[in-house]
């Protein structure tokens, strides 16, 4: 597998920007199975938000219910947490978003939770593209239930016992696209390196950041016949580009040929970075990225990287129209209106 | 087809008997769709003008044309506003449904008629009017779709002038009903003219059924239970409202969206609020709990069908304790029922809300006044307990126009609830857990996610979780968490609205209803003592959990009428849960999707203790 990550990161900081250590970013203990790839998702959220310098306090996790959702207790303990009921996570976070556009959310979510019970929520979400960054930790089997096949298994993957998936998968990336998403991305949780990276780029991201990350179940889904397993994804694992990416605060210039990096500038300034690998990808192209999704599918390829960005939307919370202080903490002098208001309202209704 | 008629066979002939000044009830029968709202609303809003107390029921079919449509208009001097079968002036313009509308009426009663339905002599007990509507609108208008909208106001000045309704105030109606649009006003006006012309010509005024200028409405306003609410929201503060449409309960976040736009923008013009029309009641209520975890005042509305779909959250909310609060503008159930009619069928689900023990705190409105009042308390209470409130209104509280006293401003400050700043944080060194009952009032205190201070998260969850929010499968645990639940509703039993009770001296029967049941059963015991000779004490509800003052005012009667809206009793059921022992406690049902009446009360309770006096 080659090495996904245009070498801008250098080893990690003992302290970041708002002086705090990547222990201050640290979790719970993972109640997880040993290996799981969630795990290893954590760890670079952790990295992530700590590399971002986002100060947790103003991060606001989310998750439904499944191994994936127990995730948020393992990362970021001095941020809020919500793990909301099967499925509407989105729903959750939408509201919480509306109520303070100032914490900059995460929300984290497994097949089951958001291809399954949680679609509808998912698909609206994306549709209002409520800032944030969602991450499906896509393992094509119900762990906590132990091991019955989600909407994301491959058409004749197999369970442990034998069992055949005879439909159809899901591709939440193609559907992100579809209903609207402006950051798609697909990572695998065998590649910590590309991961992060695209994380750093999701958090800078003003929309739904998407990503939809392979995490294989070392329990339930990790054996052969499995098509979500770590020997088959890294094999399988198809990579669209080297993605690098450049966050506000850190005025780096980039050696590379012109032509060779597609540069694409997010609100905030900073800066994603998609260096060529095999083809001509372009991905601020819409049906080419449903095309390049559906190919890989019959190819049997799991592709990996930003799939689609448009840095260009407009978050629900901006299109609102919504006053810049946290509607939650307004003072009663703003959301009550004066006891004129009221005797004017009565007045015409005499 | 629906026919609302064959419910209204009259038999309430004793009240209604003789001639009687502002007393009486025009009923006028249109299609769906052709525009007589407008006409109907000018109607009762005269009426109102010229100080008569008056109140309107719009009977709707679930249709957007086609299906038969009634409005309903009761003039009352003494100032009863519940809904009365009897039909004095009956204005029939619907041919589907004449035939029928003309039976239900009493002997004595008049029917105006659109002349091409040849109603005329289809009884000999009943005075009936043909007039060419249609012929008389031509006159206003060649334009052949507006015409029917004109003929439904040509009616408007038939009636007005036949009973005594003055012009200057149908004019004045008019004027309101089309503010700002100064054709629709002329072409209106000229509509009544031409059908008080047409009236003063070729009809008789009435003697029996009259109307003339009081002064009982002085100060008063109509306004439908929805805009009364939405108006409360917006005073209670409210700054994320999400919705789903719903008949009943639309018409609350409708007109919420209408006043937050005009009196809640800050001074750049940015929105000090945020509404949301959801994919669905489940996501309705999903943002409302996310928002308010994240300290906004949050609320939606709905009607049975999505309360059903809200239970899971209801749990959720209940369990990890965040406030929220749902109207639920009660319609008749079960399943898609009858969309557009009235129900109190949704009060036992809504008290115990989710699986898993829960229980609720429900405010019953029994007027537009008290939906202005609980919207705010609605937003209280869900922030001072940290739990979901439900406010049970219903589509004739709802929907339809009542009067009232002007609303009052309200004089307590917005109550935020036991929220924890930074601030405060720092002074206690970071030291709190999120479910610690420190106050001993089972209330634990709550910090907002954003607050900077590094001890100020904790993780919220509907698993098992102890004081400190860490999950735990501890049966102790759990048992601590559940029994701290339980004190906290304690505690809201001495917040929450206490009853209204209205004793009678010496009454041995009391009543119970709650409400918009309350307007029929004020006005069936003036019946009862006029009549019957009966004299009763009344308790009206206003909240779960019931209050201290019920099982008082069960002591001390000797029979116990509970008055609902439901097939099943809910409210007795709940009571009889409540109390020890076992009171004497009789059901009066009404669930035929129409509003209770006061007959219907009175036939009731007089019939069940005659069977006493003779049992």
């Amino acid at each position: 597998m080659a090495d996904s990550v245009l070498n801008l990161t250098g080893p990690v900081a003992k302290e970041n920007r708002v002086g705090l250590s990547a222990l201050d970013y640290k979790g719970g203990k993972s109640t997880l199975c040993a290996g799981c790839g969630h795990d290893a998702i954590s760890n670079q959220i952790i990295r992530a938000f700590y590399e971002m310098s986002v100060k947790p306090e103003s991060v606001a996790k989310f998750s439904g219910i499944g191994c994936s959702s127990k995730t948020p207790a393992y990362f970021m303990s001095r941020a809020h947490g919500f793990n909301a009921v099967h499925g509407r996570m989105p729903a959750v976070a939408t509201g919480a978003t509306l109520a303070n556009r100032k914490l900059v959310s995460i929300g984290v979510s497994g097949d089951g939770d958001s291809a399954s019970i949680g679609l509808g929520q998912l698909l609206h979400m994306i549709r209002r593209n409520i800032s944030m960054v969602y991450i499906v930790e896509n393992n094509g089997v119900y762990g906590l239930t132990k091991g019955q096949f989600s909407a994301t298994a491959d058409e004749g993957s197999q369970l442990k016992n034998g069992v055949i998936n005879d439909l159809p998968p899901m591709d939440l990336c193609a559907l992100a696209i579809t209903c609207g998403a402006g950051f798609v991305a697909r990572g695998f949780a065998g590649d910590p390196k590309q991961m992060v990276t695209m994380l750093k780029a999701a958090i800078a991201y003003d929309g739904l950041a998407f990503i939809d990350v392979i995490s294989p179940c070392v329990t339930f889904n990790n054996h052969e016949g499995s098509t979500k397993s770590y020997p088959y994804a890294k094999e399988h694992d198809e990579i669209l580009h080297q993605v690098g990416f450049v966050p506000s605060f850190e005025p780096i210039e980039i050696d590379y040929e012109p032509g060779e990096v597609r540069d694409v500038s997010l609100h905030d300034g900073s800066r994603v970075l998609l260096k060529k690998l095999e083809e001509d990808y372009d991905p601020g192209d819409a049906n080419q990225a449903m095309t390049r999704l559906h190919r890989a599918v019959s190819a049997g390829q799991m592709l990996t990287g930003i799939v689609y960005l448009d840095p260009a939307k407009k978050s629900f919370t901006s299109q609102l129209g919504i006053v810049d202080e946290p509607l939650g903490t307004l003072s009663q002098d703003v959301i009550r209106p004066p006891k004129e208001a009221l005797d004017q309202i009565m007045a015409e209704l005499m | 087809m629906t026919n609302l008629s064959d419910s209204t066979v009259a038999e309430e002939r004793d009240s209604a008997a003789g001639e009687r000044t502002n007393d009486l009830t025009i009923h006028v029968a249109t299609v769906n769709g052709s525009g007589s709202q407008s006409s109907n609303n000018v109607l009762m809003r005269a009426i109102f003008q010229m100080g008569i107390p008056v109140s309107g029921k719009n009977l709707f079919p679930s249709n957007i044309a086609g299906l038969p449509t009634w409005f309903t208009i009761r003039a009352s001097s003494e100032g009863w506003t519940g809904r009365r079968r009897n039909v004095d002036v009956l204005v029939c313009m619907n041919p589907a449904t004449g035939a029928d509308d003309v039976k239900a009426l009493n002997p004595g009663a008049i029917c105006i008629f659109d002349d091409a339905l040849g109603l005329e002599g289809s009884r000999d007990d009943v005075t009936f009017y043909p007039i060419p509507f249609s012929k008389i609108a031509g006159e206003v208008t060649s334009d052949s779709r507006l015409r029917k909208l004109i003929a439904n106001m040509v009616y408007v000045g038939v009636v007005a002038w036949m009973i005594g309704i003055d012009r200057e105030e149908l004019v004045s109606a008019v004027e309101r009903q089309f503010s700002g649009k100064a054709k629709a006003v002329e072409l209106n006006v000229e509509a009544i003219d031409k059908g008080i012309a047409y009236a003063a010509d070729n009809l008789e005024p009435q003697v029996a059924h009259r109307l003339q200028r009081m002064d009982k409405t002085r100060g008063q306003i109509l306004i439908d239970g929805n805009s009364a609410a939405a108006l409360g929201a917006m005073f209670g503060g409210v700054t994320v409202a999400t919705w789903y449409p719903i008949t009943p309960s639309s018409s609350l976040c409708e007109a919420l969206i209408e006043y937050l736009k005009a009196y809640r923008l800050a001074d750049d013009g940015k929105a000090t609020f945020a509404v949301v029309q959801a994919e669905d009641e489940i996501s309705a209520i999903g943002m409302v709990i996310g928002a308010a975890w994240a300290g906004a005042r949050s609320m939606t509305a709905t009607s049975g069908p999505g309360i059903s779909l809200m239970t899971e959250f209801a749990g959720l909310g209940y369990f990890a304790e965040i406030p929220a609060v749902v109207w639920d503008i009660q319609r008749i159930g079960p399943s898609t029922g009858l969309p557009t009619r009235t129900s109190q069928g949704d009060l036992l689900q809504v008290a115990h809300l989710s699986h898993g023990d829960t229980e609720h705190i429900v405010l019953f409105p029994g007027s537009v006044a008290e939906c202005f009042e609980f919207a705010m308390k609605a937003l209280d209470f869900a922030e001072l307990f940290q739990t979901p409130v439900f406010v049970l209104s219903d589509l004739d509280l709802g929907m339809n126009s009542w009067m009232s006293e002007p609303f009052e401003y309200p004089t307590e400050p917005i109550n935020r609830g036991k929220v924890l700043t930074a601030e405060k944080l720092k002074e206690l060194g970071g030291k709190w857990g999120r479910y610690l009952d420190v106050d001993g009032d089972g209330i634990p205190w709550r910090t907002l996610p954003g607050t900077d201070h590094p001890d100020a998260a904790y993780f919220t969850r509907g698993s098992g979780h102890n004081e400190e929010a860490r999950y735990t499968e501890k049966p102790e645990d759990y048992v601590n968490l559940m029994e701290r639940l339980r004190k906290k509703f304690e505690t809201a039993r001495g917040h929450v609205p206490r009853p209204v009770i209205e004793r009678e001296e010496g009454a041995r029967v009391g009543l119970i209803a709650f409400g918009s049941s309350d307007v029929a059963v004020q006005e069936a015991r003036h019946v009862l003592r006029r009549d019957h000779d009966l004299a009763t004490s009344y308790l009206r509800l206003r909240a779960l959990p019931f209050t201290k003052d019920l099982e008082a005012f069960v002591a001390d009667h000797d029979r116990i009428y509970v008055i609902e809206q439901n097939r099943d009793g809910q409210l007795r059921s709940l009571i009889r849960l409540e109390l020890k022992g076992d009171p004497d406690l009789r059901s009066i049902l009404h669930f035929d999707g129409l509003p209770l009446y006061a007959r219907f009360v009175v036939e009731s309770v007089v019939a069940m203790e005659g069977e006493k006096r003779n049992g």
